[in-house]
């Protein structure tokens, strides 16, 4: 146990204080990590063997990522992306996996073995690529679409890859992986699981032995549960989940239909991570979207970092300065010819200045699936165990260079584009301009008025059956606590312009209100305010425009009484309007009275206490009633009889 | 006049401050009158006061009005001919702003010795605003409600400065031209290089905008109309 709780404490402490002073350096979080395993593994020595089983645990972060990505990704989306996703990611695979290839042949003389080190190193890192493209908040720009299309079609080439790799086996080798595969049974992992791979024992699988058609049809089949079930099943799921108000519940909920399907998807021998990104576009359009994409992300950065620090504590420094220039050469050689092609690409397809550079450079890298391969070849008999180590190192430190190229990106490129005359902005997709917390009577209201005005807006509430009834009608809702940060986050509050705190609960309205100030000032607060009390509350926590809620209408009815009883409708609308105004300065100037230390209830009673000794109560709706009157005869009044005389002069 | 004893003028600075009183109920949709806003907004020393912006419900406050007026040396009508006439709320701004005691009758002096005059832009041609043309009346003779208003208040009347063929004015390239004359109209006015007296009874402001600026040299220009 205590051996645990060190390795945990070792790891957390180095990401603690790793991430944070890499971040305030400017270089990402993602080269924070991979320094903090460098530090407590090949360095200081605190770390060493486990790394790779936990490297094995901690790839479920990329399964996490994938079907957050999907969560981001409308199944629409997703089609019109279809030829990028063909085109750019499929050629980036052959033009890599064959310069790489050829070149390997040249090197190693066992074309096999050439092909497969082509394949493993044409992948690049989904991990490191897509969590630092949403760190930048460059996920949405052309240039992050396209390395996402490529990086997508990656993780779908991994599965023929797996199948084709035992092909390969070079008789020579064999012999020694026949040794070899006792003792190296391979991990946990998914992405291993190979169909029909010798090297496949661990784990289970359904499929193990079945025909090609048989094999075809169990694959469909899962992959058809997975899109019917997340339409279909996950809904009613969580709106019971939701319905009993706990948490945690929800969250164990999110987590067990990510696991469930990773389980799925080993079980079929498919990568999980495609399968998870799968439910990801199911999802994104179901109203829980924002509360699952909030509660998923933690666990997502957590294994993530943890796997970054393994990569970063799996570097073997023996290996690395005993053949330094060997190891530099191929990575820098592999980089820039994955690099190359990535620019000619780009070219192909059209991106524009920033974005192609963004492209060229963000995916360069080898990547995680690398390690993968790279295990299963040398079981199989594919690569020789020497060049394993030597290919392995290569890997770890192109991923270790791809933050820097991101700097260099940021550095270098950047500053030099932004100066270039006539560069477009970049198309940044658009999120919801108003957020409107609490979808009850008063918040449907403001929004369909928005709505109707064109104005895009994001409606959440925590009450799954008023979400469910949004919905029904075509409106943009989710489910979720509107005071929880993260929430608000997935929202996409950063963009938001104006926010409207429609809450029932009194004290929580407040609460938000405050946080939001203080976080956003820019933003701009509209409150429901349920009585003054509640106003003033409101407004000293910050909210721009609070109103009472039945005030106006109360308004109304009155208006209505009036003409109802014979008075003129204008004689009314005139009186309507010189009480509200002359309601407003009454709030106003009692404000200023109000202490917000003070309990409300007391202060009025001090309020209520100042107003006696100035005048009996009656005397003050008689000066009220005088005020009022001097306004409603304001405007339109005729000039005094004989005024005319004046003029004639 | 009675009004401001132009204290800036003396220090150089701008001499007359201006207020724009803005009128279009369908601002988004504008193509003359946006960029005439825009350009005076820009101008020192003047005021623009959108007025369906401030009072979208026609709660015109009455004593704000009144105080802006007070205020200001030079105020102008910038509007949209509707119906050979203003927006509806220039209307209701001058039955509740222009109160008795306040712009005209006992005590009525406020508004005395400043200037007032219009920017509209109207849909019909030039030609049509004449005796012959199909409108029979000139773009001045028009507002005569409003220049009688302004003599009743005490105010000099300047002509209108009118765009016609205004919903055109755009694709056939003229209304570059008419909002530099706009800002050179307004730019004068300030400085008092605009010969007011020789003004005042043209059919319109641009008809001839260079002849009422030609003392350009405004020291010789201010003295002038100072007097007017
Ligand atoms: C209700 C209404 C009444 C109008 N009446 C007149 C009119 O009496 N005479 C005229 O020449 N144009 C008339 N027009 C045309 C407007 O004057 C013209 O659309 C406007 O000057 C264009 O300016 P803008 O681009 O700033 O909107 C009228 C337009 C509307 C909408």
């Amino acid at each position: 146990m205590s051996g645990v709780l060190f390795q945990v404490f070792v790891y957390l402490c180095a990401a603690v204080v790793a991430v944070p002073v890499a971040k305030r350096l400017g270089l990402g979080s993602v080269l924070g990590y991979l320094i903090a395993g460098i530090a407590i593994g090949p360095v200081l020595g605190i770390v060493g063997a486990e790394t790779e089983q936990l490297q094995h645990f901690a790839e479920f972060g990329v399964v996490l990522m994938l079907f957050l990505v999907g969560l981001e990704l409308k199944p629409q989306l997703l089609w019109q992306m279809r030829a990028r996703l063909l085109g750019l990611g499929g050629l980036q695979v052959l033009a890599s996996a064959g310069a790489i290839a050829a070149l390997g042949w040249l090197l190693l003389g066992h074309w096999q073995t050439a092909v497969a080190v082509g394949l493993l190193l044409a992948l690049s890192s989904t991990a490191i690529v897509l969590q630092t493209l949403t760190e930048k908040g460059l996920m949405a720009t052309d240039g992050g679409r396209a390395g996402f299309s490529v990086l997508l079609f990656q993780d779908v080439a991994v599965i023929p890859m797996l199948a084709l790799i035992p092909v390969l086996a070079v008789p020579e080798l064999s012999e020694i992986a026949r040794h070899a595969a006792g003792e190296a049974g391979h991990g946990a992992s998914g992405q291993a699981a190979g169909h029909g791979g010798p090297g496949a024992g661990a784990g289970l699988s359904l499929v193990d032995g079945l025909s090609g058609w048989a094999y075809a049809g169990v694959v469909l089949g899962a992959v058809a549960a997975v899109v019917l079930g997340g339409h279909f099943l996950t809904r009613p799921l969580f709106r019971f989940i939701a319905s009993s108000r706990l948490r945690e519940t929800f969250t164990a909920a999110a987590l067990l239909l990510v696991v469930g399907i990773a389980l799925l998807m080993t079980l079929v021998d498919l990568s999980p991570a495609l399968g998870t990104f799968l439910a990801g576009v199911v999802l994104a359009d179901s109203e829980f979207r924002h509360e699952l994409e909030s509660d998923i992300e933690p666990f997502k950065g957590l294994l993530l970092g943890l796997f970054f620090i393994t990569v970063g504590a799996g570097i073997d420094f023996g290996v690395l300065f005993g053949q330094l220039f060997t190891v530099l050469a191929l990575t820098v050689g592999v980089m820039a010819i994955k690099g190359g092609i990535l620019f000619g690409l780009g070219r192909l397809f059209r991106l524009r200045a920033a974005d192609h550079w963004l492209f060229t450079l963000s995916l360069a890298q080898a990547g995680e699936f690398g390690f993968v391969l790279l295990a299963f070849s040398t079981q199989n008999a594919v690569i020789p165990p020497e060049l394993g180590k030597l290919l392995s190192l290569v890997i770890a430190l192109s991923m270790l260079l791809t933050p820097v190229l991101f700097i260099g990106y940021d550095r270098l490129v950047l500053p030099r584009l932004r100066s270039a005359p006539d560069q477009p902005p970049d198309t940044i997709d658009e999120q919801g301009a108003v957020i409107i917390a609490g979808a009850g009577r008063f918040g449907q209201v403001v929004n369909r008025l928005l709505m109707a005005a064109g104005v895009r807006t994001v409606v959440l509430d925590h009450e799954a059956a008023n979400v469910e009834r949004m919905r029904q009608i075509g409106i943009r809702s989710f489910f979720g606590d509107a005071s929880r940060p993260d929430l608000l986050q997935a929202a996409g509050i950063e963009r938001a312009a104006a926010f409207v705190v429609a809450i029932d609960d009194r004290d929580r309205a407040v609460d938000l209100a405050e946080y939001l100030k203080r976080e956003y000032p820019d933003l701009c607060i509209v409150a429901r305010a349920f009585d003054v009390d509640h106003l003033y509350l409101l407004r000293t926590a910050g909210a721009d425009v609070a109103l009472r809620e039945v005030f106006d209408t109360s308004l109304e009815a009155g208006a209505a009484t009036l003409r109802a009883v014979g008075q003129h409708p204008f004689e009314v609308e005139k009186l309507k309007r010189a009480f509200r105004r002359h309601d407003l300065d009454t709030l106003n100037e009692l404000y200023e009275l109000w202490d917000h230390d003070l309990e409300f209830s007391k202060n009025r009673a001090l309020l209520e206490r100042v107003r006696a000794r100035t005048a009996a109560e009656l005397e003050i709706t008689a000066a009220d009633r005088s005020r009022l009157h001097d306004r409603t005869e304001r405007g339109w009044t005729p000039p005094p009889k004989g005024y005319t005389k004046e003029l004639d002069v | 006049m009675s009004s401001d004893p132009a204290a800036g003028a003396a220090a150089g600075a701008p001499a007359r401050r201006i207020l724009v009183l803005f009128a279009h109920p369908s601002l988004t949709r504008s193509e003359a009158n946006r960029p005439l806003l825009t350009a005076a907004r820009a101008l020192d020393g003047v005021t623009c006061v959108d007025l369906y912006a401030e009072y979208p419900a026609f709660e015109i406050d009455i004593d704000r009005e009144q105080q802006r007026l007070r205020a200001h040396d030079v105020i102008c009508f910038q509007h949209p001919l509707y119906w050979y006439s203003t927006p509806a709320i220039l209307k209701e701004w001058q039955d509740l702003v222009l109160e008795h005691g306040f712009a005209y009758g006992a005590g009525g002096t406020a508004l005395h010795g400043k200037v007032f005059f219009c920017a509209c832009t109207a849909g019909g041609p030039e030609a049509a605003y004449c005796a012959e043309g199909y409108n029979h009346f000139t773009i001045r003779e028009l507002l005569q409600p409003l220049e009688q208003t302004a003599y009743l208040c005490g105010m000099t009347y300047l002509p209108p400065f009118a765009l016609f063929g205004a919903r055109t004015a755009v694709q056939e390239g003229r209304i570059d031209a008419h909002v530099a004359d706009w800002v050179r109209l307004l730019t004068a006015l300030r400085d008092g290089t605009l010969d007011i007296a020789r003004a005042e009874p043209l059919p319109r402001l641009n008809a001839d905008l260079d002849a009422l600026l030609a003392g350009t040299d405004p020291t010789a220009a201010c003295p002038v109309e100072d007097g007017a």
